[in-house]
């Protein structure tokens, strides 16, 4: 046994084929273009089967990881899609964009000596696979209860609750403020990195089950809380997300140049506007342009520009590269497809034009002193460092705050003091009977998987709630 | 899908009248709040302040002017076509109290979003003039609801073909020196927005003007919509559209409009080229 796991340590991780960085760079294909039956089965062998399982233990949803990488390492792909399913509504979303690296694959035993089993690229072959071949079954459902549920907002934790409460025989509507279903995952998370046919195939397999889908349907303003309990609905589950962008507050903030990485994305990816002129919605294509931010979202806007022709993208970001929040890989992708990187810089003013159309920014350089309260060494400016940098589109990826468009509705549900929703951690239940939330409404802006996992908590509460009426 | 019951043509065909299905809109609307509206798969978003609603028929109705290829796209639609998106209400509803005498001013189109809010007005026990104006005659529109909204209305043209020869801050003025008058409201082009509120902060009278910057969800979260207000940047699609119209900052305004103005004119006129090729 010890002899075999030391060869599968040495066994290398089967990579993932990508498109090439100067090809891809300039198109809206996905990257990473997935693995053959052959890799996959490869990969999967090398999975330890380890009886007590950590990386089980590192995934927010709980996947039955060992199971069905050995079910596809048998070959059983109906098998290992049904094992997936179990545990998670959206496998095709989450084998893409989840972080396993600080998840599932960074507890994985065979990542103690040499790189972990490739869980994510797995999970990703396993729904690719079922959608390209599979038999189209659907999972068995539970007997029908009679009991209506309404989630508000169609994004990860939302189709995560609608799933879930699905199977259990309850009769589920899902109310969307855009006219698509899909939340962060059709506005938010780029084509080249999660294909929106992809989406709405996951959205279409709730659908098929019988969740409801309807769109345009703005909670607050269409129709509130309380009316959907007149409606009948026994219980509400919000997973709105976040959804108000921040700005920096510095001086040309409003020049024209200058947008939300919300906005820009929305145009790009829900909008479409990466066609335009073939669809209608317009988007500013910017020759040099700056991301202010390093998180997951500053890289997809970075991308995103490149990828509409610029001739130059530069994040911008006050830490050092080991602070920035984004994933390595995304980092990485950025870097390889040409993108700059300006660390330890922080832009103190925007500079516009005549016709009030942003040319320009002025930064200063930063250097790190003690850790702050995020246990981040803090940056500090460098006197007199001011330079400025060219630029005629600004993206702002610094982060969003809780909407309140619905909360403002909603008084008897409490918020903290930044208007997220106060819910109890371990059901998600919030203060106004009948109603849960999850996702980042909650936490604030998070990942999709973490969203996920507060859906799946909650809609194990609300079903024990509708049951057994706690 | 959200279908058309009822269209009419304005202004020499550059302003269009759509009344739409949307029952559970028309039951929520209130006076002062827009609806998002998209005409296919590949349409763009368009926000529109509603000119009227009736909730026992279900129905919200819109009044639109020409000017791309969105709203050209909307113009081909016919009675028994239908919107594939109708999103709303969305904005603030205005407020409506009785506070006595007051001026609601209308230009262009805006005189559409105006008509609820001056009936609004006038139903909360207000003394309401009305004063819209338009370049000539042919080019105004809903003069008789606009009678009906209001106690007294007020035509301006700019060539003299109808009503006062001039611009409707003149007409406004004559009233304002008349005194008492407590709140002016005017909708409209933004020079006209800005010229109104240039006047009435002499006189010291509140003012409130309705706003319709670029926007893309309509529910605060791309902020396309900013605007400046008193020096703070507000969000129009939810903290407005309805603002003081004393601290609108309507040059930045005028120029953020614009932002489009190239990739508009492009779409527009390759739109133009394939439909006048078929």
């Amino acid at each position: 046994m010890v002899e075999k796991a030391a060869k599968k340590t040495k066994t290398p991780r089967v990579a993932m084929p990508e498109q090439d960085p100067q090809i891809r760079a300039r198109n809206f294909l996905e990257v990473p273009t997935g693995y053959t039956m052959k890799m996959a089965q490869e990969e999967a062998s090398r999975c330890l089967q380890c009886r007590k399982p950590s990386c089980v233990a590192g995934c927010p949803v709980g996947v039955d990881i060992p199971g069905f990488i050995d079910l596809i390492a048998q070959g059983d792909m109906t098998g290992a899609i049904r094992n997936l399913w179990g545990k998670n509504a959206l496998p095709a979303v989450c084998g893409r964009v989840c972080p396993q690296e600080s998840q599932c694959e960074g507890l994985c035993i065979v990542g103690r000596k040499g790189e972990p089993v490739a869980v994510g690229n797995l999970e990703r072959f396993c729904a690719d696979y079922e959608r390209e071949n599979g038999t189209g079954e659907l999972p068995p459902r539970g007997p029908l209860t009679g009991k209506k549920v309404a989630v508000v907002g169609a994004g990860p934790s939302g189709l995560t609750v609608a799933g879930d409460l699905i199977v259990k025989g309850h009769d589920v509507t899902i109310y969307e403020a855009f006219h698509k279903p899909g939340g962060v995952l059709v506005y938010g998370i780029p084509e080249f990195r999660l294909p929106k046919a992809i989406v709405a195939q996951e959205v279409n397999f709730l659908e098929r089950q019988g969740v409801k889908v309807e769109c345009n349907a703005v909670v607050g303003r269409t129709v509130s809380i309380d009316e959907l309990f007149e409606q009948d609905y026994d219980a509400v589950y919000v997973g709105v997300g976040a959804g108000l962008p921040r700005f920096m507050n510095i001086p040309g903030e409003n020049y024209v140049g200058i947008l939300s990485a919300n906005e820009y994305l929305t145009r790009a990816n829900l909008m479409k506007a990466y066609k335009y002129p073939d669809v209608d919605t317009p988007i500013p294509i910017g020759k040099n342009v700056v991301v202010l931010g390093a998180g997951n979202v500053a890289m997809d806007s970075a991308r995103t520009a490149m990828r509409l022709g610029a001739e130059s993208v530069k994040i911008v970001y006050r830490r050092s590269r080991e602070e920035m929040p984004a994933r390595n890989a995304e980092i990485h992708h950025a870097e390889e497809e040409g993108i700059e990187l300006f660390l330890l810089t922080n832009p103190t003013k925007y500079i516009g034009n005549e016709k009030g159309r942003l040319t320009g920014m002025e930064c200063l350089r930063m250097e790190l002193g003690e850790p702050d309260d995020s246990g981040r060494r803090r940056p500090v400016a460098i006197e007199g460092s001011e330079f400025e940098v060219d630029c005629d589109l600004c993206i702002v990826a610094v982060g969003s705050g809780a909407n309140p468009l619905l909360t403002s509705e909603t008084p008897d549900m409490e918020l903290n003091r930044w208007g997220n929703v106060v819910t109890n951690e371990a059901t998600g239940k919030t203060t106004k009977k009948g109603v849960w939330a999850g996702g980042d409404i909650v936490t604030g802006a998070a990942t999709v998987i973490l969203a996920m996992g507060a859906g799946r908590e909650a809609a194990d509460s609300i079903h024990d709630y509708l049951e057994l009426g706690w | 899908m959200f279908k058309i019951v009822k269209r009419e043509e304005m202004s020499e065909g550059t302003v269009i009248l759509n009344e739409i299905e949307a029952p559970l809109i028309a039951q929520k609307a209130l006076p002062g709040q827009f609806v998002i509206l998209k005409a296919n798969e590949d349409g763009e978003r368009i926000p529109l302040t509603m000119a009227d609603t009736d909730p026992e028929k279900g129905t919200v109705t819109i009044i639109y002017m020409v000017v791309g290829k969105s709203t050209a796209l909307f113009k081909e639609l016919q009675v028994g076509d239908s919107f594939q998106d109708v999103i709303g209400p969305l904005g603030k509803a205005t407020h409506l109290e009785k506070v006595g005498k007051v001026i609601c001013v209308g230009g262009g189109t805006g005189v559409a979003v105006l008509h609820p809010i001056t009936r609004g007005l006038k139903d909360a026990g207000n003394d309401v003039t009305c004063i819209i104006g338009a370049r000539n005659k042919d080019l105004l529109i809903i003069e008789e609801q606009m009678k009906a909204a209001s106690h007294d209305l007020r035509v301006c043209t700019d060539d003299g073909s109808y009503g006062h020869h001039g611009f409707v801050t003149e007409v406004m003025k004559e009233i304002l020196d008349e005194g008492d008058t407590k709140l002016v409201v005017a909708i409209g082009p933004v020079p006209m927005m800005k010229a109104v509120s240039n006047i009435t902060k002499e006189y010291d009278v509140e003012t409130l003007v309705s706003l319709n910057p670029i926007m893309v969800d309509g529910t605060g979260m791309c902020g396309g919509c900013r605007v400046t207000i008193g020096g703070e940047t507000k969000f129009a699609c939810v903290d407005g559209p309805e603002f003081d119209g004393h601290k609108v900052d309507y040059d930045e305004l005028m120029l953020r409009l614009n932002a489009y103005r190239e990739e508009e004119q492009k779409s527009h006129d390759h739109y133009c080229t394939i439909r006048d090729a078929k």
